[in-house]
């Protein structure tokens, strides 16, 4: 019993951060995720010097070129160019920026908004914790899609306002796991302790609760930028996310979408790129989950 | 009574879920440096009472009248910042389960020093020196390298250690011992409450000790009060009550107990008689 107990410690914090660090490497799924995730951020940040052509740039002679593998290849253009002859690899590669920017920025301010409030209401209960878990509730039985489209409508596009659309949106999942958590770590003796002691509500919350829901926040925010991903793609997908001079996945599958009689190849690179991408963020969450949960490593 | 570390006077609590009363009028008292027991059943209340003390009910209950009487305040009706003064430096809690009542993500020395750079005001440095001497005096060897664990790195015995430790970090006049060695095996069991009785006559510090066991009793306390449906059945010095018991119900109990004297003698229930005229007694 003494050793089940024991066993219970969250990793994230209780070990050295090396242990941490060889805790999660140790899962194949982080590793795969990871790389992926890192090279896509490399694409995103050296855009410029590893994309072989100017995304924007147009070439109606080169309109829609098969990719290199199909006869009528245009050389220089590996994956082939849509109707207007614009690189397609290039624009692939720019549509990372977007795709990143988004994913990072959104599942933050969602945590964040959606951790505080989840504290909160584990923490205090009673009235404040009735009230933010019935506007969780409510806020949940909106269709999520056409609630972000209706957002941005409101707001106007751009990726400012896909963030924001987003995090407004999706801090529901936060808030509904950190309060359980935080329920769950509240109930513990060491609160108890802590409260006994004197110390204030509030360092008991940052300070004795916190630390030990991080380990589940962080799982849940790389599952959360996969999420942010998609619903990015399809806000560009209906031309409300950034404007079309910015390359994005979204906005080349919505064009390839109307040239599909024209060439597949349009449609299918960022299409591909968004299923990989997605796939990675969901392999890291759910490898962070097990590397940071002791009960899984069982 | 004006020597009493603790004085508790017609302590009533109820819960608020279904009203039900959990402590019925309980009056006990804790002299200057005595080891009290607090003994009852699972629902008598007990854990209710040190919880009360310590300012840490449950939401669901609440203390309808009373009094809790230490270093000559009430500590149910005195201003916040006092109480929280009071109870934070002047009283401490040995808890029951040492798996959970140490944060399993901060390392011992955050933990052991929590109340001196609290209450004392002491710097980092100045901590890990006290800290250090208390680990000493808990029997703990390598006391540096307890200090740099976490919880989950500690074996059962050595977190009830440190929770020790920690309880009498500042000196305190009245320790609450939560059933503190509940959830240990026999023989870790066995010192650690020697460990709290040779602490506590070292320091002269008072302790209120509840549990539900009777041998654990006969170890440690000086005076026992005996709890049922949170009342006070029985009290007395701890010889007197576990020799000679006066009430059927504590004698019942008594007899209710495994004895490593008479292996095969089998257990005996308490009379279900007793228990309702204990329950008619407390109805009425």
């Amino acid at each position: 019993m003494a050793e089940a107990t024991a066993g219970a410690a969250p990793v994230l914090l209780s070990r050295r951060p090396s242990h941490t660090l060889r805790a999660c490497l140790r899962e194949p799924k982080v590793v795969a995720g990871g790389c992926f995730i890192l090279f896509l951020l490399v694409l995103a940040l050296g855009a410029s010097w590893i994309a072989p052509k100017d995304p924007l740039e147009q070439d109606i002679l080169l309109g829609a070129t098969p990719p290199f593998w199909l006869p009528g290849a245009e050389p220089g253009h590996w994956l082939g160019t849509d109707d207007l002859g614009r690189d397609a690899l290039s624009r692939v590669i720019y549509g990372s920026r977007v795709a990143l920017t988004v994913a990072f920025v959104a599942a933050s301010l969602a945590a964040a908004l959606g951790a505080t409030l989840g504290l909160v209401a584990g923490w205090y209960r009673g009235a404040i914790d009735a009230t933010i878990s019935r506007l969780v509730e409510i806020w949940m039985a909106f269709p999520p899609v056409l609630l972000s489209i209706l957002l941005v409508a409101v707001v106007g596009a751009g990726v400012g306002s896909v963030i924001a659309a987003i995090a407004i949106i999706d801090w529901t999942r936060f808030c509904r796991v950190v309060r359980a958590e935080t329920i769950n770590q509240a109930s513990a003796d060491y609160v108890t302790a802590a409260r006994a002691m004197g110390f204030s509500q509030g360092r008991i919350l940052l300070r004795e609760i916190f630390p030990n829901v991080l380990p589940v926040l962080i799982a849940l925010v790389s599952l959360e930028m996969g999420i942010a991903v998609i619903v990015e793609a399809i806000l560009s997908f209906v031309g409300l996310s950034v404007s079309s001079d910015t390359p994005t996945w979204g906005g080349m599958i919505a064009q390839g979408r109307q040239l599909l009689h024209q060439g597949w190849w349009i449609l299918a690179a960022p299409l591909a790129m968004l299923f990989l991408t997605v796939l990675a963020f969901n392999l890291l969450g759910e490898g962070l989950r097990r590397a940071l949960d002791p009960v899984m490593r069982r | 009574m004006s020597d009493a570390a603790l004085a508790i006077a017609d302590l009533n609590a109820v819960s608020d879920r279904d009203g039900e009363a959990i402590l019925r009028g309980v009056s006990l008292t804790v002299e200057r440096g005595e080891t009290r027991g607090l003994v009852g059943e699972s629902g008598a209340g007990k854990s209710t009472i040190g919880k009360a003390i310590l300012g840490i009910l449950p939401r669901a209950v609440r203390v309808t009248s009373g009094e809790v009487l230490f270093e000559g305040q009430d500590l149910l009706k005195a201003p916040a910042a006092l109480r929280r003064r009071l109870i934070g430096e002047r009283i401490a809690l040995i808890p029951q389960d040492p798996m959970t009542a140490l944060n399993p993500g901060r390392r011992i020395e955050g933990q052991l020093t929590d109340g001196l750079r609290l209450w004392r005001d002491l710097s980092a440095g100045a901590a890990r020196e006290a800290a250090l001497k208390l680990l000493d005096e808990v029997q703990i060897r390598d006391p540096e390298r307890v200090l740099r664990s976490f919880p989950h790195e500690l074996s059962g015995g050595m977190r009830q250690r440190v929770l020790i430790a920690a309880a009498f970090a500042l000196e305190p006049k009245l320790i609450v011992a939560d059933e503190p060695t509940t959830a240990l095996d026999v023989t870790v069991q066995k010192q650690i409450l020697r460990l709290i009785r040779a602490m506590q006559s070292a320091h002269g510090t008072s302790v209120l000790f509840v549990t539900h066991d009777l041998g654990v009793v006969a170890q440690i306390c000086d005076r026992v009060t005996l709890l049922f449906g949170g009342r006070v059945v029985e009290e007395g010095r701890t010889a007197d009550l576990l020799q000679a018991p006066r009430h059927p119900y504590t004698r019942a109990l008594l007899e209710a107990c495994p004895r490593y004297d008479q292996p095969c003698a089998g257990l005996r229930p308490i009379p279900e008689q007793i228990i309702a005229t204990l329950r008619a007694e407390i109805a009425a």
